[in-house]
């Protein structure tokens, strides 16, 4: 591994363990950075230029989150900032093939519609899009972004402030492929689409870090299914994956959005969706998050137009030491939107998870119908769960509740499963996995249904069908 | 079949049962009735080994076993049934996941051959007959959204998956409307057989009409305070359970929170 070249060294204070590591691996950034913006093949306009440098900035200035910032609190991303991640800026060979790595990650329903990125970099050769109809743009970013076809609306995304921390910074000036998805006018597309995205390491390489950039554009009155998934070939594989999903849904469309996360237990897992809802809109999400050694999913939805609604929905279930975070900020700005939020967790062994859920309902979102529910299953008395439902009403004509609780099995329930000759241990995960199943079962994609059942069940250690 | 001794039992200190002792033989029906707080539920509770309730004198003997000894699921597995006064809802678990996963612990138990999801929907079936249940029950969650009779019919549909040697039917009539009562009543009737037995705890003797018991008990103040065939309780029915405290020149007052 080439750790720090001699000019680096310079900088190096002997008498401080944690500068030395601070200036490394900012210079690694740095030196990733720099070689990208000096390949004269990348083409890329001058506001993007601009966009890059200015990113990279503000990245340098405001470095990685710590918990001195209150939405970080919970999540403290060291281990990130002290890795030795390596950024993918360029397709490299990989290992995965269509028959081999990849097959087990891709569900019945989009064998011919998935796209599969490899730490960050779309791979067109390992992508079948056979299934989708005609009229969806399927883009490389970085294609989308050479010429000016697509300008207007790009420029508007990511020069968009989705998040204003490192992480977001980093991805804005690093990515180098990705994706600019668009379901036209009218457009219904039954097939799900699935964007895999894998995290691939090689034993003789530094861990890499991915920067996936999507934008999925659905126009007036079009429809889709999105399934997002990140996994790894390899269990305890250390990577970073560092993703914005930018999604916009235009008058009267339709989006159902599948978000599954099952990392490799070595691996460091932080993203942002956002999600704009046109009028009339609607946008339904779930997200699983099983894997990572710590994740964190910062997720926006924005109503700023009247008659949209949205529910977003979501699972955690970890174990050992993981450590999920889950930030989200639904947003009612105009009257008669509708959304409601059901996140559950569950946490083993001493795992953690935080999650703040911040909805606002501003001034004049008359007629608001909110609703966010946080519930969480302790399994182990080392395991902690912070939970912060926040809810911030502005307007006087509205339908607003929420709520948040953390616990442990309910002893009725288990009593009345071991009546009826269940043994202690099978009634507790059976009821940990009835937990589960009122998210998972709303999922309509059936073999994602199927897998993540089998999941919780693997981890439960349970058999049970029917 | 049965055995109670001097059983005492008691919840969060107070205690309720004081000293019942019964005897149930194979093939009988036994009623226990009695009025609110006399202790009847208190009663059916400890015999499934509820954790709320603490023994504090007294034995149980279950087919020359210790009851006692037993954790409700070992009980379960022995033979023991006690439909819930107040089913349990338990969200997102089928109810066909549920009944199979009780009966094959239950197989198990006996060395018995253990069935697949396609083998037990069949079983299931037939079960679900006896208490006309339709199969879209089987695949909605356990008691979730169940009416109170739809919850009570659920109960005796898994007595009849589990095929239990003692049943003890907490109120199992309450809440009934006259037609949910018969199916609950006939099923029993139906899975009634010489080698089983069957406590009912009622506060009322409609059920009675449906199921024949061969012996009466009534319980007040955590005693059996008179005991009789099944005219005892068309009895009672009339003249309601005040006359025997004063009969047996008890105080009127009961724990509000024994049910």
């Amino acid at each position: 591994m080439e750790r720090a070249r001699p000019w680096l060294l310079k900088l190096v204070n002997r008498e401080s363990i944690m500068s030395t590591e601070l200036v490394k691996e900012t210079s690694r950034y740095e030196m990733a950075f720099r070689q990208a913006r000096q390949d004269p093949e990348a083409g890329e306009p001058s506001w993007l230029q601009n966009l890059r440098e200015n990113s990279f900035i503000e990245f340098e200035r405001a470095g990685f989150p710590d918990i001195k910032q209150e939405e970080w609190k919970y999540t403290n991303v060291t281990p990130i900032a002290k890795a030795d991640f390596a950024p993918v800026l360029v397709s490299n060979g990989t290992a995965l093939t269509k028959d081999e790595g990849l097959k087990r990650f891709i569900y019945e329903e989009v064998r011919q519609s998935t796209l599969v990125f490899v730490n960050g970099m779309l791979r067109r050769d390992l992508s079948s899009l056979a299934a989708l109809p005609d009229g969806v743009l399927v883009l490389d970013l970085r294609e989308a972004l050479r010429g000016d076809e697509y300008e207007t609306t790009l420029r508007e995304y990511l020069e968009h402030p989705a998040l204003a921390n490192g992480f977001a910074a980093l991805n804005t000036a690093l990515f180098t492929s990705g994706l600019f998805l668009k379901i036209p006018r009218d457009v219904n597309v039954e097939t799900p689409i699935h964007l895999l995205f894998m995290g691939e390491t090689r034993a003789e390489n530094p861990p890499p870090a991915g920067f996936p950039r999507v934008l999925i554009v659905a126009e007036e009155n079009s429809s889709a299914t999105i399934v997002e998934s990140y996994a790894s070939p390899v269990d305890n594989a250390v990577y970073l994956t560092n993703a914005i999903v930018d999604i916009s849904l235009a008058d009267g469309a339709r989006l159902e959005h599948y978000k599954i996360q099952r990392e490799s237990m070595g691996a460091f897992h932080v993203a942002t969706t956002r999600a704009e809802l046109g009028p009339n809109s609607s946008y339904r999400t779930t997200t699983i998050n099983f894997g990572a050694a710590l994740s964190r999913h910062d997720i926006r939805v924005q109503m700023d137009h009247e008659g949209a609604e949205c529910s977003v929905d979501g699972l955690y279930m970890v174990d050992g030491s993981q450590h999920t975070d889950t930030h989200s900020v639904i947003d009612h700005r105009q009257p008669h939107c509708t959304s409601h939020q059901l996140y559950k967790g569950i946490l083993d062994g001493k795992s953690r998870a935080v999650f703040n859920g911040k909805v606002f309902v501003r001034h004049g979102a008359q007629q608001t119908d909110a609703r966010q529910t946080n519930k969480n299953l302790l399994l182990s008395t080392d395991a902690r769960v912070d939970t912060k439902p926040q809810l911030e009403i502005f307007a006087d004509d509205v339908k607003c509740t929420h709520g948040a609780a953390v616990g442990q099995i309910d002893e009725d329930e288990k009593f009345y499963l071991e009546s009826r000759g269940i043994n202690p241990t099978l009634a507790r995960n059976m009821l940990t996995y009835g937990f589960a199943e009122e998210v998972i079962e709303k999922i309509g994609i059936e073999s994602i249904r199927r897998e993540l059942d089998a999941a919780v069940l693997n981890r439960l250690q349970i058999q049970l069908q029917a | 079949m049965l055995e109670i001794r001097n059983l005492h039992a008691s919840v969060d200190g107070n205690e309720i049962l004081k000293g019942i002792d019964l005897k149930v033989n194979k093939g009988e029906v036994h009623a226990i009735m009695g009025p609110n707080g006399s202790g009847k539920s208190t009663l059916a509770k400890v015999l499934a080994g509820h954790p709320s309730y603490e023994v504090t004198a007294g034995e149980v003997i279950f087919d020359g076993k210790n009851l006692l000894e037993m954790s409700p699921d070992e009980r379960a597995r022995e033979g023991v049934f006690m439909a819930f006064q107040y089913p349990v809802e338990i969200p997102g678990v089928s109810n066909a996941q549920f009944l199979r996963l009780a009966y094959n612990e239950k197989q198990k138990h006996l060395g018995a051959e253990e069935l697949d999801p396609l083998e037990f929907k069949d079983l299931l079936k037939e079960k679900a007959k006896l208490v006309e249940m339709e199969a879209s029950f089987m695949s909605r969650s356990v008691n979730e959204g169940f009416s109170g009779g739809e919850k009570k019919r659920n109960e005796i549909l898994q007595m009849a998956v589990l095929d239990p040697r003692l049943s003890v039917l907490d109120e199992t009539d309450s809440g009934l409307d006259i037609d949910a009562l018969r199916i609950v009543a006939e099923g029993v009737n139906k899975l009634h057989d010489p080698n089983k037995a069957v406590i009912l705890v009622t506060h009322y003797q409609r059920l009675l009409n449906y199921i024949t018991p061969d012996f009466v008990h009534v319980l007040s103040a955590g005693r059996i305070v008179k005991e009789g065939g099944k005219e005892l309780a068309l009895e009672l029915e009339e003249k309601g359970y005040d006359w025997l405290k004063a009969a047996n020149g008890k105080s009127a007052t009961v724990a509000p929170q024994a049910g």
